[in-house]
């Protein structure tokens, strides 16, 4: 997977997560809990929308790295040979 | 034959727009069906019917903004009737202080408008648009000639006004808390809860699952407070007509906040029955329907206690407002990492303050205080919960 794949499957997350929040903008570094209204359900939601979109198991202790667009791709890159497998 | 009327979905609802039939005349129906989609302040809820039979007439015209008490419909009732009340219509919450509720409704009220629909322009696409969309035209600003409402900015208002206008919510929510904080002696209390073993039983937990099965700690929280009310009745029911009604069942509250502002707690219903899973899935739904539309009557309607979370990105403490008719209110914090004594020594802990206002004309400091120090005994032991 390419990180543009990786940042779209992201983006397409999120979107369904937190519906109406603008994302076009966002800081990769910064945290989306800091850019965003999302509450821990729309994190549930957003890792379970990644989880459906991507088919890849996010153990629960590795949900806190999946907290900004960086963390994500970081994150996604390491599983992504399995991904494309 | 006997009346479907519209239904008092809370003490501050006065009024509804009907917006949809799901039946027709000649349609059997059950108790507990969702028969129409009435628009209120609260959003677009999906109402029930209370009893069993066939529908004979549909009476309202969807689009019409009739008070609570008006006949919408009228059956043919089947089998056993219900308990009397039954025919008035569905809610448990009648509604006690509106004055003019009740059979006698003059018809040229049933057939008003949608309000605002008489004095905006307003496109027909877009009149029609608005009354499937449930969008109240009166509230929306026109782009077209002479501020003419289009078909666009009934399309554009969507994401805002559904679930509840803003501007209806913040007027219902002012309402209700007017009268609170008018009407109820609130007493507060307060206290820090260890939170350690329930987090970390969580952790175990989620170790283990799917991301889709995960739990969050609020469900520790919804059980812990509903299986505790077994044991303090006064604090779990509803204040009418000058005295105490307890509930027969423990229908917990959940106020869930709304993008763009304004919030609704509707009811998980026989919270104190239901497994940590069970639990779960009804909040995600709750959340869901909350946030995009779809709330039932029964749900918006019941609530014996509330509860309010702050989650895990707020401040310490919360003292709430009663939603009236109920009596108590429950509030957490968010759970934070502070000192803590254990024997004798200082560790740190994540630790979460959980607060009760209540009705001091209901019951009394003593008994609250017994009621936190129970939902604080049961977080002790979450595996038992």
């Amino acid at each position: 997977m390419t990180d543009e794949e990786i940042n779209r499957a992201v983006l397409e997350a999120l979107a369904k997560a937190v519906p109406g929040e603008e994302l076009g903008n966002l800081d990769p570094q910064q945290s989306f809990r800091d850019q965003l209204d999302i509450d821990s359900i729309d994190f549930l939601n957003f890792i379970t929308a990644l989880h459906g979109r991507l088919g890849v198991d996010i153990p629960d202790v590795d949900a806190t790295r999946l907290s900004s667009l960086q963390g994500c791709l970081d994150y996604l890159r390491e599983r992504a040979p399995r991904l494309t497998g | 034959m006997a009346d479907y009327r519209m239904p008092s979905l809370g003490a501050d609802m006065d009024d509804g727009t009907l917006l949809r039939w799901l039946v027709n005349p000649g349609d059997a129906v059950r108790r507990g069906d969702v028969v129409a989609v009435v628009e209120t302040t609260k959003g677009a809820i999906d109402v029930e019917i209370f009893q069993d039979g066939v529908i004979d007439t549909l009476v309202v015209e969807p689009g019409s903004k009739v008070p609570v008490g008006a006949v919408l419909a009228t059956l043919e009732p089947s089998g056993e009737e219900e308990a009397p009340t039954a025919s008035v219509g569905s809610g448990p919450e009648p509604a006690l202080h509106q004055p003019d509720s009740g059979p006698a409704i003059d018809s040229s009220v049933q057939n008003l408008e949608h309000r605002g629909a008489r004095r905006r322009k307003v496109s027909p696409a877009a009149r029609k648009r608005a009354l499937e969309l449930g969008v109240p035209l009166d509230e929306l600003p026109g782009t077209g000639p002479d501020g003419a409402v289009t078909l666009a900015d009934v399309e554009s208002a969507v994401t805002v006004s559904s679930p509840g206008s803003g501007d209806a919510m913040r007027q219902t929510i002012a309402s209700a808390m007017t009268r609170s904080k008018r009407e109820i002696p609130h007493y507060y209390l307060d206290t820090e809860m260890h939170f350690e073993p329930a987090m970390e039983w969580l952790a175990s937990q989620n170790a283990e699952r799917s991301v889709t099965e995960r739990l969050l700690y609020v469900v520790l929280l919804v059980k812990g407070i509903a299986t505790a009310l077994r044991d303090y009745p006064e604090l779990n029911g509803h204040r009418r007509q000058g005295r105490f009604v307890a509930a027969e069942r423990i229908h917990v509250g959940v106020a869930i906040a709304l993008r763009g502002g304004g919030l609704v707690a509707p009811a998980i219903r026989n919270a104190d029955r239901m497994d940590l899973d069970s639990l779960m899935q009804a909040l995600r739904d709750l959340v869901q329907r909350a946030r995009s539309g779809g709330l039932r009557g029964s749900e918006v309607a019941d609530p014996t206690i509330t509860l309010t979370s702050l989650g895990d990105l707020s401040v310490d403490r919360v003292y709430p407002v009663i939603y009236p008719p109920q009596v108590a209110i429950v509030g957490f914090g968010t759970p934070v990492l502070r000192p803590w004594v254990l024997g004798e020594r200082v560790v740190p802990r994540r630790v979460i303050h959980g607060s009760l206002a209540a009705d001091h004309r209901v019951s009394d400091g003593h008994r609250g205080g017994l009621f936190l120090r129970q939902v604080d005994r049961l977080l002790q032991e979450p595996e038992n919960l």
